[in-house]
């Protein structure tokens, strides 16, 4: 990287580059303050008479099939991440490109996962040039350090369908794990021995990708059923002995925590949505896998056996504990884009109410609407929220990239955002007077649910009205994070950080939200 | 760094040696590890190692520096290996550290006092209480959190022999510094001689209740109570210090009467099942019947002595259905409350030791009759027909306050307001 990049202040009043990896790029203009104009992108046009009349587009290997896709230096390559950290097709798929000779590749996985570790080396020796796409652990500690040649970019799960879908991206070859498909290339997650549930983060790379290889372990005569991806998008099938270790796919069943304190968290969102009256017939709420999400629901279940109140649908993340809801008649459909356990898993492929979907259907800013705008409530995490209610999902409070966004910033267009966070960690609090990474305007979240109190946005009068009378310890922000800096011992000191960026944290428009800076 | 969150202790045995405290390992969060080497000359050498360097390093070194100050600790060099411990547990490990190289004796270095609540009444509902190792100080910070009445903070049977010196000091800087909300502060201690040394820290500090281990005699009720006493006076403390004897032997139930009515300090008794089925050679079982006779015995000489009965702890965290059957038989036998090791106990105790709201209805309509007749200047109490003895009035007084205090009336529901001893 060059260390004159310009820098501008954004609508949020961050400092981002206004050029990213050589293109030019539009500073955060406010919530809802840009529209992109023009046309999508498109994939070229093919003809059906080039493809195997048979159907069968195997090739031996996926060697193969990167050669038949034109692989060239500089390229950018895709993956999904549905298999999480059991992942083996990214680096696979890297590494023999790599192996051919290619050079200076941008990897654009829908996530990174610590399993992916290897691709360091791949950066290193120059075959890799950046990574666009969420980055933690040693991939995370690679980027920070400032040692990645590009800057990294971070987009939520519809961000990143908006910037292939607007042309931000284009993905030359899209390679694509799948735990199940045919010689055609339709392709599902929900059987075989790697099986992983919803293949929903892997539609927009089919779609839009110049070139897509379906990589699996278990091929099954056509058709595949249900085809998730369909083989009209599919260039070339390449069969392996194994796509990843089921055993860091998904966990066998999702245990809710033991910690008392997030259970106590988790009692307190759980009487929040009922107190506030949130929880009404026909409702519907998203939840994630975390130990405290998991908790929340089990607590909520009972409230609405008790008050004797049914969603319409639940999205998520989806768990055994949303498949308990479905199965005890407390919900009428899951609306799933991750599947995060077996039980999950064995549900969506034998119950048609427990459903796929994809951020398109879910996150994308291109879409005539959003089923994330829909949902009467949302309940996330965040590593850091400051006393205007912004939030921080992407760094710890010390700088260094922690996790992706997902589908975070997505969610804050539910009718009511809760973030339900401890309100320190070790000695570390989590309500500051300014985020470190900005990831969430304050003016989208609602409410921050604490083991020590609950404050709610003042922008939120109605909540504040609603759970006038509720028993619930309702405290201002600002008084929750003077309780927590008595514990640790005072403010914690500003971390020294240098002036050179090393990623950016886009907005769900495509805009630059904030900059992560190099930490030594 | 090796091992499991290994514990080290002192080196060396004479008055020049290098001391260490607290813990140090892969799984070690919010806690450090402390090695102190005393020095001749040349002021204080820092080593600061922490997870949480980058927001409070300069904290950390400062802390130290007061610590080793206040303890009068000029020269020496000192190497913190830091997990994101809170202050008040930095402190303790600190001093833990110096006292064992043999420096800083007869002083102290205190945390920051948090606000004291109010003195506890002799009479606190006492329902639940949590046990919190002593050596544990990440359990403590959040432990008030949770509605217990009480939180019991154990220096005895779940801390080893070995690092008694350090929890005493741990436990000591809780009283000072933690918060616990409104739940009564509660310490067990160890037995006579040890004891002394826990008293000697935590007495200053005020604590609510002094929980006597293995009590078979009146007499340890009594040597603790003046060594209380004592202690408490010296540090000017005009707030009353409870008592509360944990029967833990054969001989501890048969003498109950006595032990309850040992000092006037004693508000109840509880009892050990651990210790006492093992004093027995029988095992310990979910129903309980093997102990039966002892909880029994000492409902009965608790009441007769005027103080409450309080039930042992139910050891399986992943048994709640379990949990409430022993707690509402329990409260069936006569006790008014019983120990936690886990706070997801908590509501299932606090709902099992709660009267039902038909107790409370009728208790309601029995202090309505009392206070009508009182107004009438009636001696006899009759509810329709049917007249009421003096000791029901009594009870139901005691249900309507107790009612009360669970937050299970409005605060305007007819009752008198005296009453319940």
């Amino acid at each position: 990287m060059s260390a004159a990049v310009e820098l501008v202040r954004n609508a949020a009043g961050r400092r981002v580059p206004t050029t990213v990896n050589g293109k030019a790029e539009v500073p955060f203009q406010g919530v809802n303050g840009y529209r992109p104009q023009g046309v999508k992108h498109a994939p070229p046009i093919r003809s059906c008479v080039d493809y195997p009349a048979s159907g069968d587009k195997r090739v031996p290997d996926l060697e193969t099939a990167l050669r038949k896709c034109g692989l060239k230096d500089g390229m950018v390559i895709s993956t999904h991440h549905h298999l999480r950290d059991g992942d083996a097709v990214a680096v696979m798929a890297l590494e023999t490109a790599a192996r051919m000779g290619a050079r200076d590749l941008m990897w654009f996985p829908s996530a990174s996962f610590p399993a992916q570790k290897a691709v360091i080396k791949l950066m290193e020796s120059g075959a890799v040039h950046h990574i666009e796409g969420s980055m933690n652990g040693p991939l995370g500690d690679y980027c920070t350090q400032g040692k990645m040649r590009g800057l990294g970019v971070l987009r939520s799960h519809g961000g990143r369908w908006q910037a292939i879908q607007d042309g931000e991206v284009k993905i030359d070859i899209a390679v694509l794990a799948a735990p199940c498909a045919d010689a055609f290339g339709n392709a599902n997650g929900v059987s075989g021995k790697s099986a992983c549930g919803s293949l929903g983060f892997a539609l927009a790379d089919a779609m839009y990708a110049d070139h897509a290889i379906v990589v699996t372990d278990n091929l099954v005569p056509f058709p595949c059923v249900p085809p998730q991806l369909a083989g009209n998008y599919v260039d070339y099938v390449v069969e392996v002995d194994s796509i990843g270790d089921p055993a860091r796919i998904v966990s066998g069943t999702t245990q809710i925590t033991r910690s008392p304190d997030r259970l106590k968290i988790a009692e307190y969102v759980a009487r929040f949505i009922r107190d506030a009256g949130l929880m009404r017939p026909g409702f519907s709420f998203q939840a994630g896998a975390g130990g405290t999400s998991l908790a929340f629901v089990a607590f909520l279940r009972e409230m609405m056996r008790e008050a004797k109140v049914k969603a319409r649908f639940v999205r998520g993340g989806a768990t055994k504990y949303l498949v308990d809801l479905l199965q005890e008649g407390l919900t009428d459909y899951i609306l799933d884009g991750q599947t995060f356990d077996l039980d999950a898993v064995r549900s969506m492929a034998s119950d048609p109410r427990h459903v796929a979907s994809s951020p398109f259907a879910s996150y994308n800013f291109h879409s005539k609407g959003n089923t994330a705008s829909l949902i009467d409530l949302v309940v996330l995490g965040a590593t850091e929220v400051d006393v205007h209610f912004n939030g921080n999902v992407v760094t710890h409070s010390d700088g260094r990239l922690l996790h992706g966004i997902g589908g975070w910033q997505n969610c804050l267009t539910a009718g009511c955002v809760i973030l339900a966070v401890p309100s320190f960690r070790d000695r570390i609090p989590i309500i500051v007077d300014e985020v470190t990474t900005l990831t969430g305007p304050g003016e989208m979240i609602d409410v921050v649910v604490t083991e020590r109190g609950i404050a709610i946005n003042p922008l939120r009068k109605d909540l504040l009205d609603a759970v006038r009378s509720s028993s619930l310890p309702i405290r201002p922000i600002e008084e929750i994070q003077q309780e927590v800096e008595r514990i640790c011992g005072g403010k914690p000191q500003k971390p020294a950080r240098s002036d050179r960026p090393v990623a950016v944290v886009k907005w769900v428009d495509g805009t630059v939200l904030d900059t992560v800076w190099q930490v030594n | 760094m090796t091992g499991k969150g290994t514990m080290s202790a002192t080196t060396g045995a004479n008055t020049a040696r290098r001391g260490e405290a607290g813990r140090e390992g892969e799984d070690v969060r919010s806690d450090l590890h402390v090695s102190f080497e005393p020095r001749e000359s040349g002021g204080i050498e820092f080593e600061v190692r922490s997870r949480v360097k980058v927001l409070y390093g300069a904290a950390i070194e400062a802390q130290a520096r007061q610590v080793l100050s206040a303890l009068n600790v000029p020269n020496g060099r000192i190497v913190l290996n830091d997990q994101g411990a809170l202050p008040y547990v930095m402190a303790a490990r600190i001093e833990c550290a110096i006292r064992r190289a043999g420096l800083g004796q007869g002083r102290r270095a205190l945390p920051d006092p948090v606000p004291l609540a109010g003195p506890s009444p002799r009479d606190r509902l006492r329902r639940s209480r949590l046990y919190l190792p002593g050596s544990e100080p990440k359990f403590f910070i959040n432990a008030g959190l949770h509605g217990a009445d009480a939180i019991i903070l154990d220096l005895e049977d779940s801390v080893h022999a070995s690092e008694k010196d350090a929890a005493r000091l741990l436990v000591r800087n809780a009283l000072r510094g933690v918060s616990f909300g409104s739940a009564e502060r509660m310490v067990r201690i160890n037995q006579l001689p040890m004891g002394l040394a826990d008293l000697e820290e935590i007495v200053p500090e005020a604590p609510g209740v002094i929980l006597i281990p293995k009590v078979e005699r009146p007499e340890q009720v009594t040597q603790v109570d003046a060594a209380v006493q004592e202690r408490a006076t010296r540090a000017g403390l005009a707030r009353p210090i409870w008592l509360m004897p944990i029967l833990e032997s054969a001989l501890g139930i048969e003498n109950a009467f006595a032990i309850a009515g040992a000092s006037e300090k004693t508000v109840a008794l509880t009892i050990g099942l651990e210790d006492y089925t093992a004093d027995l050679g029988v095992v310990k079982t979910a129903e309980g019947e093997e102990s039966s006779y002892a909880r029994r015995r000492l409902v009965n000489a608790a009441h007769a002595a005027g103080v409450e009965a309080i039930d042992s702890v139910y050891g399986d965290v992943g048994d709640l259905e379990g949990l409430r059957a022993w707690a509402r038989r329990s409260r069936a036998l006569g006790f008014e409350g019983m120990g936690c090791v886990h706070p997801r106990q908590i509501p299932v105790i606090h709902e099992a030791f709660s009267p039902s709201p038909e107790e409370i209805q009728k208790a309601l309509k029995i202090v309505a009759a009392f206070d009508d007749a009182q107004s009438r200047g009636l001696g006899v109490v009759s509810l329709g027909i049917k007249m009421i003895d003096p000791p029901v009035v009594q009870r139901a007084l005691k249900v309507v306050n107790q009612a009360r205090a669970m937050g299970l009336l409005p605060k305007d529901a007819k009752a008198s307001e005296g009453g319940a001893q």
